[in-house]
């Protein structure tokens, strides 16, 4: 997945000379991740650059670099510390265009790699989607694989809107190939949902790494005869409603998987969205595996927290009663 | 540097005579604006409004200094008399403060005026982008940040200034401080008293100014563009001054403030003293000041007017501005809006 984000960072800089691609690190050293390695070397330090260690700075000279006619794609290191930029994301960034009636757009892509998985330090893994999907303005993507990351960062490049790019730091080292060189452009619109397993007996739903973990549940599944569908959120503002309830009107039964903790989660939207999407043709109620409501735990917790096969196929089991 | 005892000087830069008298036009305009928005909110036109009486100098001398053709002014939500001096569209600007809308009715694209901002540091680091933004452009034109003595405090402008002096942005930050942060004075803060004195600490030079002196304002303000169009990166202009009228029209000044002070500060009032300079200066005459009296009196009724007869947004404003690429869900629920609402 690094590869397949750093050639899409490659070729959004190469298509418009308006794109900056800047933050903690991103330069020299390519980024703690070595999602924009080389990129400095090939686009020049004016498009690609090093910023102090400032979350709020970087987020709010990107409103003024958009307010310049630029198109720039900054990075926030870790998710944790996207909080303290938390204001310029929310009260600036989001409403720019708002406030200016159109005059400030914000095609900003915030790059963040995020969610657990990797047993990093606190601060270093933790599950935001909600609090930014929440938030009026913002769109959220956050990819699962090599091939979707390569196209959902170009379609975030490109949108006119400010795009919350989640990164899934867990499969940074998922290696199925990117397209190469293609120009995916044309990909599904923005706010569209895949099926990355067709099933029939009940729906998994997940975004991130947690679509993974689906797959292999669904893979478990397939070895006891019960077929599952996985769909991969994609985008998680805006979300594909009608892409859910058409899944879930085929199998009747859906669970939600996210690693955030349950309470106030986007399991609950998304399972909100299924019911009324779906509602006459569900065999039983919409089910949640996420987090728990705890504070993101050290990384010998880390396996306890994260939602594990075994927790999506008992979930699965109670929508059979 | 400059304290709240300082008397009265007259001693300012000297200059030129059309440039002084543009100055007090604007400054008096913008006073006698500002009294009319006051009065808007006690016939309740306005649900509230943020006076900067006392400021006008220190902003209008340093809006002069400004290039409206090549730099960016970015204020929070006191700075109108900036805004006037920059020629923005002040009906919009007022239609703010009539909560018409949250950035104004203006358009800051065109007017080199960003949208009214009521988060006080916010838009100090967007100043830096746009400065960045102009010297990757190999452009000169420069940023104009405006915060005040109590936005001094909030983290954005520290990361702001260091991210400017990193990068060598051209970017000018105008504090000015006029002692109070609501009801929180300046010793209660700043710690070290001094903003001005910040500066140092990010790389870049740090003047504090006579901020009830329009003159000095905007040679100190001038001297910064210049330097920073010159690739001698951002500076820091502490404008010294007072803020005359309470924080805003809720605010009860006699909870905080003593009187005293209240009366202290009337005398450092920046209109009597610019009158007395151009006059000590032979640049304006009675006829002057009298017909500055007349325009300025016209100019504040006549926006008066049109902000008070602005209509209303539209209701499906509520939904026209969130996105550029508008989402299924949003156009769901403008579609409720319409049926439910509407």
């Amino acid at each position: 997945m690094r590869e397949a984000l750093n050639l899409a960072l490659d070729e959004a800089l190469t298509e418009d000379p308006a794109t900056l691609v800047f933050g903690e690190d991103v330069g020299r050293l390519g980024g703690v991740f070595r999602v924009t390695e080389g990129l400095q070397r090939r686009h020049g330090e004016h498009r690609v650059f090093d910023t102090p260690l400032s979350e709020a700075a970087i987020a709010g000279m990107a409103v003024g670099l958009a307010m310049n006619g630029r198109r720039p794609v900054p990075e926030l290191q870790f998710d944790g510390f996207a909080y303290p930029a938390m204001d310029q994301i929310v009260n600036q960034i989001a409403r720019m265009n708002y406030r200016s009636r159109g005059a400030a757009p914000m095609p900003i892509t915030l790059r963040i790699p995020s969610f657990g998985g990797i047993q990093a330090p606190e601060h270093h893994g933790e599950s935001l989607e909600a609090a930014f999907a929440h938030v009026p303005g913002l769109k959220v993507a956050a990819p699962s694989d090599a091939p979707d990351a390569y196209r959902l960062l170009l379609q975030s490049v490109r949108s006119d809107d400010p795009v919350v790019f989640l990164e899934p730091k867990a499969r940074y080292w998922d290696r199925s190939p990117a397209p190469a060189g293609a120009d995916s452009g044309g990909d599904p619109a923005v706010g569209t949902a895949r099926v990355v397993r067709s099933g029939r007996h009940a729906t998994l739903v997940a975004w991130g790494a947690m679509v993974h973990r689906c797959l292999q549940a669904a893979e478990a599944a397939a070895e006891d005869g019960v077929q599952l569908e996985v769909v991969d959120l994609r985008w998680l503002k805006p979300i594909d409603a009608a892409g859910l309830a058409e899944s879930v009107r085929r199998t009747r039964r859906a669970v939600v998987v996210h690693e955030a903790p349950l309470t106030a989660g986007l399991g609950g939207e998304v399972s909100a969205l299924i019911t009324e999407g779906a509602f006459a043709r569900l065999a039983a109620p919409v089910q949640r595996v996420a987090g728990f409501d705890v504070v993101y735990p050290a990384g010998p917790l880390e396996p306890q927290y994260l939602p594990t096969v075994d927790r999506i196929l008992s979930a699965v089991q109670r929508t059979f009663g | 540097m400059l304290t709240r005892e300082d008397p009265p000087r007259l001693d300012g830069p000297a200059l030129p005579a059309e440039l002084s008298r543009r100055l007090y036009r604007t400054m008096l305009t913008a006073r006698l604006l500002d009294t009319e928005a006051v009065a808007l909110q006690r016939q309740g036109v306005f649900p509230a409004y943020v006076s900067l009486r006392g400021q006008e100098a220190a902003q209008v001398g340093s809006a002069a200094a400004m290039d409206p053709r090549r730099d960016f002014a970015f204020p929070t939500y006191r700075e109108m008399a900036v805004a006037l001096a920059l020629g923005v569209d002040m009906a919009g600007y007022m239609a703010s403060h009539r909560a018409l809308w949250h950035g104004g009715l203006y358009d800051p694209a065109a007017s080199r005026f960003a949208p009214v901002n009521a988060v006080v540091g916010g838009p100090v680091p967007h100043a830096v982008g746009w400065a960045l933004g102009e010297k990757l452009a190999g452009r000169t034109g420069c940023a104009v940040s405006y915060f005040g003595d109590g936005a001094s405090s909030e983290g954005d402008v520290h990361e702001a200034m260091n991210l400017a002096g990193v990068m060598s942005a051209p970017v000018v930050f105008v504090c000015q401080n006029n002692r109070w942060a609501l009801s929180v004075p300046n010793e209660h803060q700043i710690a070290g008293g001094s903003v001005a004195a910040r500066a140092a600490g990010y790389g870049m030079p740090g003047t504090a100014v006579d901020g009830d002196d329009a003159a000095a304002v905007y040679t100190a303000v001038r001297e910064a563009l210049d330097r920073a169009r010159a690739g001698g990166g951002p500076s820091l202009v502490e404008a010294l001054t007072y803020r005359a009228a309470p924080h805003s029209t809720s605010d009860d000044t006699s909870r905080y403030r003593d009187p005293g002070e209240e009366r202290a500060g009337e005398r450092r009032d920046p209109l009597p003293r610019a009158r007395a300079a151009l006059e000590a200066a032979g640049q304006a005459d009675a006829a002057f000041f009298e017909r500055a009296e007349a325009e300025g009196r016209a100019e504040a009724e006549r926006i008066r007017d049109a902000v008070s007869t602005t209509p209303e947004p539209d209701g499906s404003d509520l939904f026209t501005h969130v996105y550029r690429e508008p989402t299924e869900e949003l156009a769901r629920q403008r579609r409720v809006w319409q049926e439910e609402v509407a």
